[in-house]
């Protein structure tokens, strides 16, 4: 029951230089894997793969032996950096939620989103508690694995830090796989159980 | 404060598009109720110039030419409004079909929407009017095919972008079908773009129904349209019997120029940043 790249390579067109050659890497329930490396190294790309956005050129996405399912929730979900774009500006927020299945309260109360929320439009809330909504989103919907893609970026430092404290506590309760993609080292040490440095693979 | 500020452009924006809905709903029951005995022919009192009895005179026929134009406007909106919804409704279809097709089909909608667009619309409309047999169903097929090419477009772009957003590949990770994605995404984002198309459709559909009917391949000449009533008027137009022209023209410019008023009026009551609250 792990999350496995097994030789993943990856370019986004046919003549393009490759972004990933032939990595490997596994996640196992309960860890906390960091990607960590500088702008432009394809810490983005490698998430996307990893959640099923996107199809490797060569190699596999294995789910616990098996390949991501095409169809249906996927076990694997991924966290965006802009939580602004990763949500509908037309819908109240209770139908951001609703849409990875039915709302538990206690989710809610976790992560401090407050009744009066959900009956407004996302342009209401601030960048904070709109993460806020994604990771609530992300875990409603029951996934094994969360990939989070700088998700805490353009967050203020205390934001930040509340918002980690509340996923790496509900990480813990389900007993989640977390792909952490950082650029920050001292977050990387902070919150993660292993680290991978893409610059030292020689890419 | 600055939120009672905007509260009240909206007010006032509204309460003009609710006033021209109901002006338009007006003219258009008028002209349904008027009986034909009101237009008959009446020789007594023809060429007579505005007068009280008759606002807007009598032609050449006798008939009163205050009714007659109320008449031909509820024609002329019946026209313009049924056209333009085939119009939209084509446009909407063509346009997802394009957008969410292959790449194939996309170029052949894109093909077809510039081979339309490149055609002058009155020669088209006058065409396909002609190759129906005339009448009202020639003309409401020649301005409803005619009129998509546009609004397609706008539609095909929309949902382009929609398609590339992110809040789209997250719902599809989320296990959405695209049936669902569609109804609940991508249909509520292109809403306001059918209205305000629709209505922007409605005075070009009215001016060239209007320009058919006068060229005489439009509707047939004892319906009241204002294109009729304005083609008859050029026969008395040198002999000073300027009225005939005048006041059906004018009241057809007014009740176009209302209608872009409301289009406009739509945009900015529908448009996602003015109107969530």
């Amino acid at each position: 029951m792990s999350l496995e790249a097994k030789d993943i390579s990856f370019r986004y067109e046919r003549k393009q230089p490759w972004i990933f050659k032939d990595l490997s890497l596994s996640v196992k329930p309960g860890e906390r894997l960091c990607i960590f490396a500088p702008s432009g190294y394809g810490k983005t790309t490698l998430g996307l793969l990893l959640a099923g956005y996107l199809a490797p050129e060569k190699g596999e996405i294995l789910l616990s032996g098996k390949p991501l399912p095409k169809k249906g929730i996927c076990p694997v979900q991924m966290i965006h950096q802009h939580p602004e774009r990763a949500i509908n500006p037309h819908w109240k927020l209770k139908k951001v939620l609703q849409e990875s299945g039915e709302i538990e309260e206690e989710t809610l109360r976790a992560f401090g989103i407050e009744e009066a929320w959900l009956d407004r439009f996302p342009r209401e809330l601030s960048g904070g508690e709109l993460q806020r909504f994604c990771v609530a989103r992300a875990l409603l919907s029951g996934a094994q694995f969360l990939v989070c893609d700088e998700i805490s970026t353009m967050l203020d430092v205390i934001t930040q830090a509340q918002i980690w404290e509340l996923l790496l506590s509900e990480g813990e309760k389900r007993n989640m796989g977390i792909v952490v993609i950082t650029h920050n080292r001292h977050l990387a040490k902070r919150v993660c159980t292993r680290q991978l440095d893409l610059t030292e693979n020689g890419l | 404060m600055r939120n009672k500020k905007r509260w009240n452009r909206r007010t006032r924006v509204l309460f003009y598009t609710v006033f021209m809905v109901a002006l338009l709903s007006a003219a258009y029951l008028a002209g349904l109720l008027i009986p034909e005995d009101a237009v008959a022919s009446d020789f007594m009192n023809a060429k007579l110039p505005p007068s009280f009895e008759h606002p807007f005179g009598t032609d050449s026929l006798g008939r009163d030419l205050f009714l007659r134009t109320l008449k031909g406007l509820s024609v002329s909106i019946t026209v313009g409004i049924s056209a333009s919804f085939i119009s939209a409704v084509i446009a909407v279809l063509v346009g997802v079909a394009a957008a969410v097709g292959s790449k194939r089909l996309d170029g052949v909608i894109c093909w077809i929407i510039d081979l339309f667009m490149g055609i002058p619309h009155t020669v088209l409309v006058l065409l396909i009017s002609f190759a129906l047999g005339r009448g009202l169903k020639g003309l409401l097929v020649g301005i409803a095919v005619t009129h998509w090419t546009s609004l397609a477009r706008v539609v095909r772009g929309e949902v382009l972008q929609l398609r590339s957003c992110q809040f789209v590949a997250v719902s599809r990770r989320l296990g959405k079908s695209s049936g669902w994605i569609l109804r609940n995404h991508l249909l509520p984002h292109l809403l306001p773009q059918f209205f305000v198309g629709l209505i922007l459709m409605f005075p070009h559909a009215i001016l060239h129904e209007a320009s058919i009917s006068f060229l005489g391949y439009g509707l047939s000449p004892e319906q009241p349209a204002i294109g009729i009533i304005l083609s008859e008027s050029m026969k008395y137009l040198s002999a000073g019997l300027w009225w005939p022209a005048v006041f059906p023209g004018l009241t057809l410019v007014l009740m176009v120029l209302l209608i872009d008023k409301l289009g406009d009026n739509l945009k900015r009551i529908l448009d996602p940043y003015s109107a969530q609250e």
